[in-house]
C-alpha cells in the first residue's frame, strides 16, 4: 500500500513534505507505548499513534518505521515535525480515532506482520492462571 | 591484511555523553551511532537491532541516572557498546530483566516509556549482554552485536 492511498483512506493531512507519497509500506503497527514499538514493530511498517512528542520520532527512527500517523486530530509541535523532516520520516495527521484509522486500513488489506505474540509477558493474566 | 579473522580490525570508536532528564536530546547518541553504521555500510537489520538496543539503553540513562556515557567500538566483525552511568543502580538485575517489570515514574510512562520492556528488548536484539550494577553508584552495561550474523 503506498502513502498516497493511505492519505486518502484516512482523510489525513501531510505534516512533512509530499514527495514521499509513492513510498510503500507492507504492514502496520499501532501503539501509544514507545517501548512496545521498540519491542514488537517490524520493518517496512507504518506506526499509528496518539502520542505526539519528540520521542515518537526517535523511536520510529530506531525501529526503521516508514510513516507515522497521528490520530484523534492531535498535532505534534514544530520541533517534533522538524526532527521528522531531518530524519526523513513522513508524518500524517487524521481526525479519525485510532480504532477507526486501524479499521479502515485493515479493511483495505493492510495487516500487521506478526499476528500472535507467543511470548506475551502477561500471558498468565489472560489465561487466568494463578 | 595479516591475521584477519583472528585480530579484530577497529573501524571506528568513540563516545557520547548523556545527561539525565534531558528528554529533548534523548536518543541523539543512538541516532548518531545509527548514522555511523549507515556510513560504514552495515547491513540494515543489524543497524536496526543496534539502534533499538542503544536507544533503550540511552533512555534508561536519561530516565534514571544523573549522567552517563555511551562508548562504541565497531570492528570488522562486531559492534560493541558500553553504557555506564552515575545513577541509583539496579538492586535486582534479574527482576529488571523480567518483561513488564518497571520502576519508572508516571511522567516517563506518559512519554511512552517505562513499560518494563527495556532490558528484555536489549537482550532480544543483541548477541551478548552483561549488566553490572552497584546500588547508589551506577550501572554498566555492555552489549555486542555480530556483524556476520545470519539474518
Amino acid at each position: 500500500m503506498n502513502l498516497g492511498e493511505i492519505l486518502n483512506i484516512l482523510d489525513a493531512d501531510i505534516l512533512t513534505c509530499a514527495s514521499s507519497l509513492q513510498k510503500t509500506v507492507e504492514s502496520a503497527y499501532c501503539a501509544d507505548l514507545m517501548s512496545d514499538v521498540l519491542s514488537f514493530s517490524t520493518t517496512k511498517s507504518l506506526l499509528i499513534t496518539g502520542l505526539t512528542n519528540v520521542q515518537v520520532i526517535r523511536t520510529a527512527e530506531m525501529a526503521a518505521i516508514e510513516l507515522i500517523i497521528f490520530v484523534q486530530g492531535k498535532r505534534p509541535d514544530l520541533r517534533t515535525i522538524n526532527l521528522a523532516i531531518e530524519k526523513n520520516i513522513p508524518l500524517f495527521a487524521t481526525g479519525l480515532s485510532m480504532f477507526e484509522a486501524c479499521g479502515r486500513l485493515y479493511e483495505r488489506g493492510l495487516r500487521s506482520q506478526v499476528h500472535i505474540y507467543s511470548q506475551s509477558p502477561f500471558g498468565s493474566c489472560r489465561t487466568g492462571a494463578s | 591484511m595479516p591475521h584477519r579473522g583472528l585480530v579484530k580490525v577497529c573501524l571506528e570508536e568513540g563516545v557520547f555523553f548523556l545527561t539525565g532528564k534531558d528528554f529533548t536530546n534523548a536518543g541523539a547518541a543512538s541516532s548518531s551511532l545509527k548514522g555511523i553504521l549507515e556510513r560504514l555500510g552495515v547491513r540494515k537489520d543489524i543497524i536496526r537491532r543496534t539502534a533499538i538496543a542503544a536507544f533503550e539503553a540511552e533512555m534508561n540513562v536519561i530516565i534514571y541516572a544523573v549522567a552517563g556515557m555511551m562508548k562504541y567500538r565497531i570492528t570488522d566483525t562486531e559492534i560493541s557498546v558500553i553504557i555506564n552511568d552515575m545513577g541509583h543502580g539496579i538492586p535486582n538485575i534479574e527482576l529488571a530483566m523480567t518483561e513488564g517489570y518497571s520502576t519508572a515514574p508516571d511522567y516517563v510512562r506518559e512519554m511512552g516509556f517505562g513499560s518494563g520492556m527495556g532490558l528484555p528488548n536489549i537482550r532480544k536484539n543483541t548477541d551478548s549482554l552483561t549488566v553490572d550494577s552497584v546500588v547508589g553508584e551506577g550501572t554498566t552495561m555492555e552489549f555486542v552485536i555480530q556483524l556476520n550474523a545470519v539474518n
